[in-house]
């Protein structure tokens, strides 16, 4: 199961991805420290909750980050397909509220094409585009040595299978690491502290 | 004479410190407003302004009511102004610093006759030497032989004397006047067609981009202004990611507004105005890098011109132990990525307003609800205190200090809570990865 990893993570570039659940958040920073170049950030203006660069700085470098509020959902959308279009940021983060629908999807899509540009929404649950190429659930897990294990879950593929994996955040390696099935784990000897 | 000294004579001597370069900031702006008499204006020294009236004291009713014009509104603005006016540069100076009032038409020596020789701009060493040898007046000097004086002390008494009384010309040379960045453009016949108004804004473009170019400016914010026919007229605003001249790439900004524009029945005028300058310096272009930049200042400029170009931020990091206060956030187009992100403990990912949660205690309760979910703790590290900033005053950490604890539940989620003991309560203030 974990062997097959490394095909989905680094995600496909030149598409827009989705991703939802409770470490959406988390998803994204890790995949933000795999591009090279600039992050932009879209979401509307109105969130009370926002990144906190001081706890996101160990995945990617806060500079490398550019931050856009717009007005509504609307003005989210058109900024992030302006940016993927332009193909001068490496990701685009699109924090959105609404259901996106197939059209505003699939411009997306285009957009990130044809400027050879990846896209990332964060979605409520159950509220994806079907044009999304893929579609990851995250959320974190409680363990007794590892206060970074997270559940990751492929929930829509459009060139692939579905697969969950249990992954981890390497501090030192400074990245996302695949760790097995409860089952297949060696008995943890470290007692919680 | 020290300041010391100084307080002994004058008891309630007041200092400031000297500010030269405020001073002559101020003069400029004088200048500027001396315009309102004649249209060259020049500085004089440190502390002076030289204006040529000739041919526009008659519009203010001739030499004595434009002198009394500019006294008293100087004396309105608070400030003590010296003058005197002449027929020569160096005669008016003579009566602004050691007499006052008018010299009569070709009779300056009347007028400064009387006045210290110092009164003709002379160095310090001749004119004392002048005084010693009982020259005194300046009309004590006028009578002497001429060819004694420039043996003795050179042609430089001479060259003033004969400036003052007009045998010699000084001229003025009056301020530049600042550039100004607009162009127009009128049409034989009115336009309509968006293909057209692009082509007119394209040649506004390149005559502005050419008088920045000469200038080393770039243009931050631009207007272009659409007349049409019937008097209306209609404004394009662009701001700018960061200061250009470069017309090719500005023109594309415009494509969006000029598809807005309602032409009605013709545009006949066309005016481009840079409405702030901001100085660019020649920059070696390579084939490298440039490009990467370019795109995404213009980007920024788009998304800008959407959304505001305020709302295109980024962070910077702040020096403070406050978690909300951390990191500024900054219009990414007034600011450059800078500082290093160093953080000491582990923090969360996203912070939020502090949410009140249900607990007593010093310790995390063992079950807590938050947001209508309800988590188990199993585990709780901490706490980290952290103590308000008190040369600030918070609304937020009016509470006093906070303990600070990660918790990690066994649903899954790992929250940031904190304690105020000063004020016992419980809060959620963020989430973990």
């Amino acid at each position: 199961m974990a062997s097959d990893f490394h095909i989905h993570f680094p995600l496909r570039p030149n598409r827009v991805h989705e991703a939802c659940g409770p470490s959406a958040l988390g998803f994204a920073f890790a995949v933000a420290g795999q591009r090279r170049g600039t992050v932009l950030w879209v979401t509307e203006a109105w969130h009370a909750d926002q990144i906190n660069p001081a706890g996101f700085a160990p995945y990617f470098d806060p500079r490398n980050l550019l931050i856009a509020k717009g007005k509504d959902q609307t003005d989210v959308l058109a900024t992030a397909e302006e940016a993927l279009r332009s193909g001068a940021i490496a990701l685009t983060v699109i924090t959105v509220t609404k259901p996106i629908g197939l059209t505003e999807g699939r411009r997306l899509q285009l957009a990130a094409e044809s400027g050879k540009s990846m896209g990332l929404c964060l979605v409520p649950d159950g509220m994806g585009s079907n044009a999304a190429e893929t579609r990851w659930h995250c959320e974190p897990i409680f363990d007794a040595a590892d206060s970074t294990l997270q559940r990751w879950e492929i929930i829509k593929n459009k060139s692939g299978t579905l697969a969950t994996w249990i992954v981890r955040w390497n501090v030192e390696a400074r990245r996302i690491t695949v760790v097995s099935e409860t089952g297949e784990r060696p008995v943890s000897q470290v007692a919680p502290d | 004479m020290g300041y010391s000294d100084a307080r002994a004579f004058c008891l309630d001597l007041q200092t400031h410190p000297a500010d030269p370069a405020g001073d002559q900031a101020f003069l400029q702006v004088l200048a500027r407003w001396a315009k309102r008499y004649c249209p060259w204006v020049g500085l004089e020294g440190a502390d002076g302004l030289v204006l040529d009236i000739t041919g526009s004291a008659h519009l203010f009713g001739g030499e004595a009511p434009l002198l009394h014009d500019i006294h008293q509104r100087l004396a309105r603005a608070g400030l003590f102004v010296r003058s005197g006016v002449a027929d020569t540069r160096g005669a008016a100076w003579a009566l602004a610093h050691y007499g006052k009032g008018i010299a009569a038409r070709a009779q300056q020596l009347d007028a400064i006759g009387q006045l210290p020789v110092a009164a003709l701009r002379l160095d310090q060493k001749p004119s004392i030497a002048l005084q010693r040898l009982g020259v005194r007046s300046i009309a004590d000097l006028h009578a002497l032989p001429r060819a004694t004086i420039t043996r003795r002390f050179g042609p430089e008494v001479l060259l003033r004397l004969d400036q003052a009384l007009g045998t010699q010309a000084e001229t003025i040379s009056p301020l530049p006047d600042p550039p100004a960045y607009q162009v127009r453009l009128s049409l034989p016949d009115p336009i309509g067609l968006q293909a057209d108004v692009m082509a007119g804004t394209a040649r506004l473009l390149d005559q502005l981009c050419d008088k920045l170019t000469a200038q080393e400016m770039g243009a931050r914010v631009l207007q272009l202004c659409l007349r049409r026919v019937d008097k209306g007229t209609q404004e394009i605003d662009i701001r700018l990611a960061r200061a250009m001249r470069d017309p090719q790439r500005i023109l594309t900004l415009f494509e969006r507004g000029i598809g807005d524009i309602d032409a009605g029945f013709g545009i006949d005028q066309m005016r481009l105005v840079a409405t702030l300058v901001e100085p660019v310096a020649v920059e070696q272009v390579t084939h490298s890098q440039v490009e990467a930049g370019d795109k995404l200042d213009d980007l920024i400029t788009r998304i800008g011109n959407r959304i505001g170009l305020d709302n295109v931020q980024r962070f910077l990091p702040a020096d403070s132990h406050i978690p909300e206060r951390s990191f500024i956030v900054a219009p990414a187009a007034y600011s450059t990525p800078a500082g290093r992100w160093v953080s000491l403990r582990e923090r969360p990912i996203q912070i939020f307003p502090p949410e009140p949660i249900t607990g007593a205690g010093a310790t995390p309760p063992a079950s807590l609800r938050w947001r209508r979910m309800s988590f188990r703790v199993e585990r709780a590290t901490g706490p980290e205190r952290i103590a308000p900033e008190w040369w600030l005053s918070d609304e937020n950490w009016r509470s006093g200090v906070r303990d600070y604890w990660k918790v990690e539940t066994k649903q899954g989620r790992r929250l940031w809570l904190f304690y105020t003991p000063q004020n016992p309560a419980w809060f959620v203030q963020g989430q973990f990865a």
